[in-house]
């Protein structure tokens, strides 16, 4: 039956859909055809089959779905005509892999060409097999594979060898029947055959030492085929730009490498033929170019004479200064293979690499940094430094981090005194400060702390640098505690090594506020500036007023870690003045590898509680239950947990008192039904606070009108990122049956960026005597919650 | 190992994409986009290596591409294969699909894709390269297509009859 005359020719529908003006004209057509297509699979038409898979090929590549078209590879796959197979196989590679349940199936028809095809369906079938055959296909094909590399089609072999590579690969254990063949395959003149069979010896050896061992017998012959490529003239068949199969030589060369490595016998064989590949290749042209690197890479790998090593770093060397960039990026990819076995070749070339910091190609200059970074050592590390100082002020974004951290752990090693450490430090924090590891204020206090001498000189360089910038955090951090710990040297005294500086107490004090006030800084940050401010209250010779009244109004402050610390400061000044002093004493030198310190930077950025010193509770459950609520994914959320209480809703109830938060006022938002289940039922009420416009409040009601008890209930929540939960304890985890007390459940939600608010709830709990499990998300949330 | 072969056009349409490792669909259209979106921003005179971006495996891979007239050529490969020598090898694959078309451009490559595969998958098998010489994947292309025009040539012949 001829194909329906509404559905057109694979050129027709390209012509099509290159016509159509807009997406959504492109993506009519396509759902058309793609109609028409569905409807000729299911009506069985074999002779046009082929065309419309090809059509179906062609809409997958621009992104639309094809998998309704995965039978239909296998039957054109398991069709007598080439034409059907030849589509198929490629519907195959490309819908069919793996992960696909049909994959399997393609098995048996693999396994029938293989045996009885002509040459160019063996072809496909192997082409196939190598780009998505699974562990399973290739155990079963093994020996099929096997069979046709002693076929005596040159043209199937060196399909079969390279097969041969794949099955290695996904089972391992097949290197034993692709072994023996590999010796008389090295006697093949084809080219291709070669390739593949190196690829073959290549994969075998790097997978085992017993391979390995094996193969190295093999040397003089590869050092034979390569010497005869490389002194035969110029042959028009696999030359590229003059140079003879460049491809099988950098093979041969790679392969030579993983033999002679660690191996003196190997590589004294080879020793003649790399010399003279050194030296003799023509470098005008890329695939010379191409040769020689890997000449070099491999001399400087194997056990070779010293003067070929020398020739060999020399070479990449001249590389850095050749106008062609990609000379220059594989020459700086080389030298940072070698510059942790040849160090002093590659510190030669030193200043090539500082130059190529300033490459506008973005390539480039990682590269250089990379190298730069490892060439730095105890006695060039100052200048170093000053070159990678500049290269951080001007570098592109992407590069500062790595930049900035590369700097600061450069300083650690190398710092050749204490107060160029700081330098360093301070001048990295504001350059890129908000680039820098979380943990480069604790490395900074920390070195501070320790050097004694410098606390005068640190605290005045950090005041210059926090008056004239608030706005790099970890810069702002550091100073603030800086400024905490040793204000007294600010004020009084002179120091030597900086100019004078004469500052007020107030100034300090102003300073210190603009932290805390500016909406720059992180909550992190106030908490620094607050208990800063707090250790002034000893260490200045003033009256505590000011200091006093800031901490006060920080009392009723929005942030909880805030409130509690100012909370704690008041106290202080209240009722236990007598042991402030002795409280706010300066912090004794921390332990490095303050593990507490570095495993909370680690775990939340945003709420990061670097404090100094004092160990603060670890929440071990938090993290396991975000790892449960991974679940929770869709807008992903930052899902919290009650607060680590007394379970009995007694102190919870409590707890709840003792919080300074104002009881929900009644608000006009309506009620929400959200979830309901064989006479469980979840209700949410909302409240906006009037004085803060930012935060809503959730109560969660859970009542049951069943039968039976629901127990063990707990209700989790997750919000998008751009919000801040916190759930407060609930009232109990029992739903009582027939109506009875219903659990409550407080959600406090702050909402900064007015965004539109969605909410995932997840349910657990016992009912019946089974355990169930809920997530959802809850539609229909009133506007008046967030707007 | 050759991860993926890609081609797309200026504006970052695809014209060829081919895996050798197993992403999903969407994986697979959202590598394409990505790396559009390195290569298109390179200017014209820097080196033709980037670092290959968050999807297609991090640090250890490479895009190498070449910049045709109005295509990019992308090949996105491991820390095994020479760099140089895949730029080489870019430049093999335009050459023979020039030979197998005749002075190729885009639009040939829109209306047979089909037959880039093809000629692809005499070049590059596994994500190894299988064969450079350019006359034997020319002449095996020719004989492949040979054997489809005989069959259809068979299968015309009884409706003839009618």
């Amino acid at each position: 039956m001829v194909a329906s005359s509404s559905s057109l020719k694979l050129q027709d529908l390209i012509q099509e859909i290159r016509e159509a003006k807009t997406q959504a004209q492109e993506r009519e057509v396509i759902q058309k055809e793609c109609a028409h297509i569905r409807a000729s699979f299911r009506d069985g038409d074999p002779l046009h089959r082929h065309r419309q898979l090809a059509k179906l090929l062609y809409v997958h590549l621009l992104g639309y779905p094809a998998h309704f078209g995965q039978m239909e590879c296998l039957k054109l796959i398991a069709s007598p005509r080439f034409t059907d197979k030849r589509v198929g196989y490629l519907g195959a590679m490309l819908l069919l892999d793996e992960r696909q349940d049909a994959h399997l199936l393609i098995t048996n028809s693999i396994k029938t060409d293989l045996s009885q095809g002509i040459q160019a369906v063996q072809g496909l079938a192997l082409c196939t097999l190598s780009a998505t055959g699974s562990a399973e296909m290739c155990r079963d094909l093994a020996t099929e594979v096997e069979k046709l590399l002693l076929q005596p089609s040159a043209y199937v072999r060196k399909k079969a060898v390279l097969t041969a590579v794949h099955m290695i690969r996904k089972v391992p254990e097949l290197s034993d029947i692709f072994l023996p063949p590999c010796a008389q395959l090295l006697h093949e003149h084809h080219h291709g055959i070669l390739l593949g069979t190196i690829t073959l010896i290549t994969e075998l050896c790097e997978r085992s030492p017993a391979a390995l061992k094996h193969f190295r017998k093999m040397v003089p012959q590869l050092v034979h085929i390569l010497r005869t490529l490389v002194t035969t003239g110029y042959s028009k068949e696999h030359s590229i730009s003059g140079v003879s199969d460049p491809f099988l030589q950098v093979q041969i060369l790679r392969l030579l490498r993983i033999l002679g490595r660690n191996h003196e016998e190997s590589s004294e064989t080879m020793n003649d033929l790399l010399a003279q590949v050194a030296t003799n290749t023509d470098t005008s042209r890329n695939a010379g170019n191409a040769v020689l690197f890997e000449t070099v890479l491999t001399i400087m790998d194997i056990r070779s004479a010293a003067g070929l090593r020398v020739l060999a770093v020399n070479i990449l060397g001249r590389f850095l200064l050749n106008t062609d960039r990609n000379i220059r990026y594989v020459a700086l990819t080389s030298l940072l293979r070698l510059v942790q076995s040849d160090h002093s070749a590659v510190q030669r070339h030193r200043p090539t690499v500082v130059e190529c910091l300033r490459e506008p190609d973005g390539s480039l200059s990682r590269r250089a940094l990379e190298l730069s970074l490892a060439l730095v050592n105890s006695s060039n590390v100052q200048a170093m430094i000053q070159e990678l100082q500049g290269f951080l002020e001007s570098c592109p974004p992407d590069l500062q981090a790595d930049c900035a951290s590369g700097i600061l752990l450069a300083a650690e090693r190398f710092a050749p005194t204490k107060r160029w450490h700081i330098d360093t430090t301070l001048r990295v924090l504001t350059t890129a400060g908000t680039h820098v590891r979380d943990d480069a204020v604790a490395s900074l206090t920390q070195l501070i702390g320790g050097a004694q001498e410098l606390h005068a000189y640190s605290v005045r360089r950090l005041y210059s640098a926090l008056a004239e910038d608030l706005s790099q955090q970890p810069l702002v951090q550091a100073a603030t505690w800086c400024i905490g710990e040793y204000g007294d040297l600010l004020l009084e005294g002179s120091c030597e090594e900086t100019e004078p500086l004469q500052v007020e107490e107030e100034e300090v004090l102003a300073l210190l506020e603009r932290v805390l006030q500016s909406h720059m800084s992180l909550p992190a940050t106030r908490g620094y500036a607050l208990t800063a401010l707090v250790k002034l209250s000893t260490r200045l010779r003033g009256d505590n007023n000011r200091i006093r009244q800031v901490v006060s109004i920080y009392r009723s402050c929005l942030d909880v870690e805030l409130q509690q610390r100012a909370v704690e400061y008041n106290t202080l000044f209240q009722k236990y003045d007598h042991v402030r002093a002795a409280i706010l004493e300066k912090i004794p030198l921390v332990e490095r590898g303050g593990s507490q310190v570095d495993e909370e930077a680690k775990e939340s950025k945003e709420t990061a509680q670097l404090s100094e010193a004092a160990p603060v509770p670890t929440e071990p459950q938090a993290s396991k239950l975000l790892d449960l609520l991974d679940l929770l994914d869709g807008p992903s959320g930052d899902a919290q947990h009650p607060r680590p209480l007394d379970p009995t809703p007694g102190s919870a109830l409590i707890h709840l008192l003792n919080l300074p938060c104002a009881p929900p006022p009644p608000a006009p938002i309506p009620n929400l039904k959200v979830f309901e289940r064989e006479g469980l039922q979840l209700d949410l009420s909302f409240v906006r606070p009037p004085g803060t416009p930012t935060l809503l409040l959730i109560t969660v009601t859970a009542t049951n009108t069943s039968g039976g008890d629901v127990t063990h209930f707990i209700c989790q929540a997750a919000v998008p990122k751009s919000f801040q939960l916190q759930l407060q304890a609930p009232s109990g985890d029992t739903v009582p049956a027939q109506g009875g007390l219903p659990m409550t459940q407080l959600l406090r939600i702050l909402n900064p960026k007015k965004a539109p608010l969605r909410l995932k709830l997840r349910l657990t709990y016992n009912h019946f005597g089974q355990s169930v499990q809920e997530i959802f998300e809850v539609n229909n949330l009133p506007v008046e919650a967030w707007q | 190992m050759i991860k993926a072969i890609l081609i797309f056009n200026n504006h970052g349409k695809p014209r060829l994409s081919k895996f050798y490792q197993p992403y999903s669909e969407d994986t697979q259209q959202q590598i394409i986009r990505e790396t559009f979106h390195l290569v298109s921003k390179r200017d014209e005179n820097v080196c033709n290596f980037l670092e290959g971006g968050l999807l297609i495996g991090g640090s250890d891979n490479k895009l190498i591409y070449r910049h045709y007239a109005t295509l990019y050529f992308v090949f996105c490969v491991d820390s095994s294969e020479s760099e140089l020598g895949i730029l080489d090898l870019i430049q093999v694959f335009v050459e023979t699909l020039d030979k197998c078309f005749e002075n190729v451009c885009e639009l040939d490559l829109i209306f047979h894709v089909d037959k880039v595969h093809n000629i692809l998958a005499e070049m590059v098998m596994g994500g190894m390269v299988l064969e450079t010489n350019m006359n034997e994947i020319v002449t095996q292309i020719e004989a492949q297509n040979k054997l489809e025009k005989s069959e259809t040539f068979i299968f015309q012949s009884p409706r003839q009859d009618r």
